[in-house]
């Protein structure tokens, strides 16, 4: 039978594709920029915006062919020769047969904004906007098109069975580790304290994230069904878990709960049921939203002190770590009857587990070896690091010629 | 003609304000300040790191008054601005040379 546009798939994927759009400007932005000094808080909220719409513009000149185009060059990423075929105004997309492409295109392209969008939140105060600016395109075309297309666009982990519903791995172990590569390479801010100078405005960032996920996880389900209802639901469960987990160990580890506590705990919640969202039941998300503030509050205060990367908002610790949990949540918890395609290890299928690790070290292998070397030749070439005065005077009346606030 | 400059507790100007205004004194300058004495501060943690936050906010009341009036304005700040904890404050009183009001040109007492 041939394939059917759907009006109300197509409805739900265009609301879905504003929601995506809604968390990166100005969720990301404002999540980011309320975690910086009050110098900074123009060129942090800047980074995200400015990756939006260079992402924009190379999505629809070259990125969405690379990733999601039907010819594939040895399932690494898409063949060149996609990016000449011009898509008509009623014509399919060949991964969501009921909405148009045009859509998918646009739903896509709000995925890899905001992967680009949340590096950024390792290299804040002291990262030269030019080099952000080279950082981009190069990024996008290098690591994110082929990871997006080994999983999602029919690559080789796509072959191989890897589960990723909405982006553990492309968009968030990916985001997380090549955050981690590069804070590496810039090293340690002058002043790397986290004091947050507004936290209001990350209060109502997370919160734009939060509502906007309902289109990043339950939109994934690529059509208006009960598998988006089910993804819906699942997202919204395992933030709220690790929203109160989060406090529970802040409450033990300091004596009191903290409102960054709250919001860190349910981003990493969202994170981690990413991949999981159109797979697993909602006691499996509670789980999943349980442990993963554990893992990510682990990796902030252990981890990040013991091996001494300034990560300075967090994105390895977040979005790297509870992405690699969600993963490998997903290998155990994917459950037949929610979603035919995945079955995981509980279900008596112990080899997705295997799948998913190999995904998991796969995208994370890739992308911290693929970011080094191409933050090794801007770093070369631009430079990726601001001067010490500017670094300790603040990067918005420096790299900007503005600032955020006025006595 | 005296300067009284007094350092107080955030959340006590609007006791201290309406005290003062009580007693007829109205004119007063007030500032966002930050500060330390033996109060050294506070600690505030963020995802799990605790920082010493050791300047601390106050208000500045800056209030220019009659020789003989400074005694019971300080008065009214003290006992008002009191909470007998660490932290409260301190007022430093010193000589004003020449007072001249904008408006009229006006030099001296009359323009307090």
């Amino acid at each position: 039978m041939d394939p059917v546009l759907n009006s109300g798939d197509t409805a739900w994927m265009l609301i879905s594709t504003a929601l995506v759009v809604l968390m990166t400007v100005p969720g990301v932005a404002l999540f980011y920029g309320g975690l910086t000094k009050r110098t900074n808080v123009l060129n942090t909220m800047f980074m995200s915006l400015v990756a939006f719409a260079i992402t924009s513009i190379i999505w629809v000149l070259y990125g969405y062919p690379l990733a999601f185009g039907s010819e594939s060059l040895l399932g690494f990423v898409g063949s060149p020769a996609n990016i000449l075929t011009a898509v008509g105004v009623d014509q399919l997309a060949t991964l969501a047969p009921t909405i148009p492409e045009f859509v998918y295109i646009a739903f896509q392209m709000t995925f890899a904004a905001i992967t680009i969008a949340l590096i950024s939140g390792a290299l804040v105060e002291r990262m030269k906007f030019s080099s952000w600016l080279a950082f981009i395109p190069l990024w996008l075309t290098l690591v994110y098109l082929p990871i997006a297309h080994w999983v999602w666009g029919g690559g080789w982990l796509f072959q191989l069975g890897a589960l990723d519903f909405a982006g553990g791995t492309v968009v968030h172990i990916n985001s997380g580790v090549a955050a981690l590569a590069l804070a590496l390479l810039l090293g340690k801010r002058k002043d790397p304290k986290l004091l947050p100078h507004n936290l209001g405005y990350s209060v109502i960032g997370a919160a734009l994230l939060w509502f906007g996920w309902f289109g990043f996880n339950a939109g994934s389900a690529l059509t208006a069904s009960g598998l988006a209802g089910s993804a819906f639901l699942v997202t919204n469960t395992a933030a709220a878990a690790a929203m109160i987990s989060w406090i529970i160990i802040d409450y033990f580890k300091t004596g009191k709960p903290t409102l960054l506590g709250g919001i860190s705990g349910a981003v990493a919640g969202l994170v981690a049921i990413t991949p999981a969202a159109g797979f697993v039941t909602v006691q499996a998300a509670i789980i999943i939203g349980l442990v993963t503030s554990v893992v990510s509050y682990f990796a902030i205060s252990f981890l990040k002190s013991k091996l001494g990367y300034d990560d300075a908002l967090d994105v390895f610790g977040i979005h790297g770590m509870s992405g690699v949990w969600g993963a490998l949540a997903t290998g155990l918890f994917a459950a037949p009857f929610i979603n035919a395609l995945g079955t995981g290890a509980f279900y008596g299928n112990p080899g997705q587990i295997v799948t998913q690790a190999i995904a998991v070290l796969a995208v994370a292998g890739y992308s911290f070896v693929a970011t080094l070397l191409l933050g090794k030749v801007i770093d070369k070439t631009i430079g990726l690091r601001v001067d010490e005065r500017e670094e300790i005077e603040g990067l918005d009346t420096h790299l900007h010629e503005e600032s955020g606030y006025r006595i | 003609m005296k300067e009284i400059l007094a350092i107080i507790r955030p959340n006590k100007l609007d006791e201290v304000k309406n005290a003062l205004e009580e007693m007829g004194c109205h004119g007063m300058t007030i500032t966002d300040v930050k500060g330390r004495g033996r109060q050294l501060g506070v600690t505030e943690s963020y995802r799990g790191s605790d920082y010493r936050i050791d300047l601390l906010p106050k208000i500045k009341l800056e209030i220019i008054v009659q020789d003989e009036e400074v005694s019971l304005v300080v008065d009214t700040i003290v006992k008002t601005a009191q909470t007998g904890d660490i932290g409260d404050g301190k007022i430093f009183i010193s000589p004003v040379e020449e007072v001249v009001r904008i408006r009229t040109g006006e030099r001296g007492d009359k323009a307090v």
